[in-house]
């Protein structure tokens, strides 16, 4: 009679552990969907699986949801049947959509939501500015951000009696032009044009994108690009298309990155993001430089980022914004800032992350890092270089793609392509306006 | 009289083909149904704000000229890649039958390409005819002397798209076609030969009529391959560049709605996807079909 009470009772303790230890001890779960691949994925697992360690309440779930536009088209669709994650990496294009979707919970009121008193200021200004709201609010957070520089080939440079890279755009066309008496196929190639050559061009020259403070400023505003320098810049690559001294190989990076490693092109200008690729596969001295300026630009501005930010979803429970939030804080955080920098080549977002690996010597280890660095630094960021925020931004550059590439195949003048591109563009414009009154 | 069986009770009919019927229901009419609703609305991806445009989505996508384009540029890639596709499988298929040696695995090697993925195909040909890196555009251009730029040179491109889709598709209407070669009974052949028919003769006179529900039915399946199918070899090759040469309505529609976001006149141009392949295959049945001989 007693084994068998005893029985019962040992039974009935199992119970009340299974059906009470989940609710007791299982911490929350918060869903990040991501975009990483390769080395990239394994710095951010391991951002992960810190934060999951250096507390017991939160576990985050990582999970690459493929490309940065298939994981925003999974997010629509988690979110319109409500089961969305917690976190999004978004590009930098989709911003203005993310901004106004109604489907976000800006960073910037989670934080003090959550408690947390962040001083922005300690942020890199260029990287954080891409994301805030006009009145200076932070909607979402940086994650992974780079900028364009000027890769060059310092072997074929030498072979055509060629010292240091070129500094203004004048000093390219000198340069090309002895590379490809040289032999060298082509001068200059470029990656994702209209990133660097136009949306880049235009803010490190301090020339609006578009108007409204480049659309932070209200959906009306209307492309601005078709300015003299922007045409005469593009004027002058086509010309160059004629001789050799510039050649266009794809939208994207692997057309221009294969010339530049098959020393079929000296010059590549393109994202920070390469100097990991060009480690791997070069098999000639380069280096990186500044991307060039306009020889009556004394003082160039801070070039523009690309990549993503990570943007908090709507319909969660508030303690899993809590978590949210310390999540977020982590990020931040001077060690993890460090390391995803050094793993990545991707920008760190706060100055003092810099400023350590500055003091300990990291960049003079590491000069090509600070390349990219040092030019987003550098000025004072104007209402023209702070960022782009216009809507349809994705058709838009396809639009650019496509108006250049009609120029290069001189089928049009780069007045006419400009021109084009920004009359199509507008009509982009008017129509996420309509669709966001 | 033909003898028709009839079932007694008129319920069973409709039971057995109830599960299909639910099946089309669900998955072809109501997306569809579903479609046509979102092509005359303007709405936020994420949901909630929806307006009813009726048919402007519709006026702006037929008032854009680069629209138009686009829809010249898919009617001209899908007859030169169902063109090249038929011609080229006929041909292999008309010469696999007469192989003497190694027939079967003459043809099975044929075969081979369909089980490749389009958007692999397309990556084997860039690879091939790259450029910057390709064999073939090396080839091309340096023993050639051609100026081979798909990058730059829109013709170049769609030559390459057209190539990377006819060359998947050409194993599929290689095994209808050698199908349709071994139905034609050899009497007949053997009579024409001795009525004094020459290979041409006999070619036009028998086998070609005989072969024509094959080649009618493989028609109609290469220009909806060439419509709908080629997505992956231009999403692997030219992503609808260069100046947009190579966007097709399908290319668009993906383009404008999955990437851009766009969801109206995404649903809008699938619309009228929709209503030009139904146009296209109606006008096949009645004006080609009257030429296709079906009984033997």
């Amino acid at each position: 009679m007693r084994k068998r009470n005893f029985g019962i009772w040992m039974a009935a303790a199992a119970l009340v552990l299974v059906v009470c230890a989940p609710a007791l001890a299982q911490p929350t779960t918060l869903q990040w969907w991501h975009s990483m691949k390769g080395a990239n994925a394994d710095a951010l697992n391991e951002i992960v699986t810190n934060f999951n360690a250096s507390q017991k309440d939160y576990v985050v779930e990582a999970t690459y949801k493929g490309n940065y536009d298939e994981a925003v088209n999974a997010a629509i669709a988690a979110f319109r049947a409500k089961k969305q994650p917690h976190i999004l990496q978004c590009f930098e294009v989709g911003t203005l959509t993310m901004m106004l979707s109604g489907a976000i919970y800006p960073v910037h009121q989670l934080m003090a939501d959550a408690g947390y008193t962040v001083d922005w200021s300690k942020y890199l200004q260029p990287v954080l500015g891409y994301y805030v709201s006009d009145e200076g609010k932070l909607l979402s957070m940086p994650f992974n951000s780079s900028t364009p520089v000027m890769y060059y080939n310092k072997d074929l440079l030498a072979k055509a009696g060629l010292n240091g890279p070129p500094r203004t755009w004048d000093e390219v066309g000198e340069y090309t032009a002895k590379l490809v008496a040289q032999g060298v196929e082509a001068g200059l190639v470029v990656g994702w044009q209209s990133w660097t050559m136009v949306e880049n061009y235009g803010a490190m020259h301090d020339l609006p994108f578009a108007t409204r403070a480049n659309g932070y400023e209200g959906l009306d505003c209307e492309l601005a690009f078709n300015n003299p320098q922007v045409v005469s810049h593009i004027a002058r690559l086509q010309s160059w298309t004629g001789d050799g001294r510039f050649a266009y190989s794809g939208q994207k990076f692997q057309g221009p990155q294969a010339a530049f490693v098959g020393q079929h092109a000296a010059l590549y200008i393109d994202s920070v993001s390469r100097i990991g690729a060009l480690k791997k596969t070069a098999q000639f001295a380069w280096d990186a430089a500044p991307m060039p300026v306009e020889a009556n630009m004394a003082q160039p501005l801070n070039s523009i980022i690309g990549g993503a930010s990570l943007w908090v979803m709507q319909g969660h429970a508030e303690k899993d914004y809590k978590g949210v939030a310390a999540f977020m804080a982590f990020l931040a955080q001077t060690e993890n800032q460090e390391a995803w920098h050094q793993k990545t080549g991707y920008f760190p977002i706060t100055v003092e992350a810099y400023e350590n690996l500055k003091k300990a010597g990291y960049y003079t280890q590491n000069p090509l890092d600070e390349v990219g660095i040092k030019q987003l630094m550098r000025g004072k960021t104007t209402k023209n270089s702070r960022g782009i925020r216009v809507g349809y931004f994705i058709q838009i550059r396809d639009i650019i793609n496509e108006e250049l590439e009609n120029v290069w195949a001189g089928k049009k003048t780069a007045q006419q392509g400009i021109e084009d591109a920004v009359k199509r563009g507008n009509e982009q414009l008017r129509a996420f306006e309509k669709a966001n009154k | 009289m033909i003898k028709r069986a009839h079932f007694k009770a008129p319920l069973l009919p409709y039971l057995l083909i109830f599960p299909q019927i639910l099946v089309t229901l669900t998955f072809f009419y109501w997306p569809a149904v579903h479609g046509i609703a979102q092509s005359m609305m303007i709405s936020n991806p994420f949901g909630g704000r929806d307006q009813w445009v009726w048919f402007d989505n519709f006026k702006d996508l037929f008032t854009d000229p680069l629209y138009l384009k686009s829809v010249g540029i898919t009617l001209g890639f899908s007859a030169a890649t169902a063109l090249t596709a038929l011609l080229l499988g006929l041909f292999i298929a008309s010469q696999a039958n007469r192989a003497l040696r190694a027939k079967a695995a003459i043809r099975t090697l044929l075969i081979w390409p369909y089980a490749v993925a389009p958007a692999i195909s397309g990556i084997l040909w860039l690879f091939l005819l790259h450029p910057n890196y390709g064999v073939v555009a090396f080839f091309l251009k340096r023993t050639l002397g051609i100026d081979w730029n798909p990058i730059l040179n829109g013709t170049d491109a769609l030559v390459l798209i057209i190539v990377a889709s006819a060359w998947k598709q050409i194993s599929y209407n290689f095994v209808f076609f050698l199908a349709g070669f071994q139905a034609i009974p050899h009497s007949l052949i053997e009579a024409a030969a001795m009525d004094g028919a020459g290979p041409t003769r006999r070619f036009w006179a028998i086998i070609f009529p005989l072969l024509s529900p094959t080649l009618f039915f493989l028609m109609v399946m290469n220009i909806i391959y060439a419509f709908f199918d080629t997505f992956g070899v231009i999403h692997t090759i030219t992503q609808g560049g260069p100046g947009g040469m190579t966007t097709t309505l399908v290319y668009k529609v993906y383009k404008d709605g999955f990437v851009g976001l766009n969801l109206g006149s995404s649903a809008a141009q699938s619309v009228v996807l929709m209503a030009l392949i139904i146009l296209i295959t109606v006008l096949q049945f009645k004006y080609v079909e009257r030429k296709v001989q079906y009984a033997g």
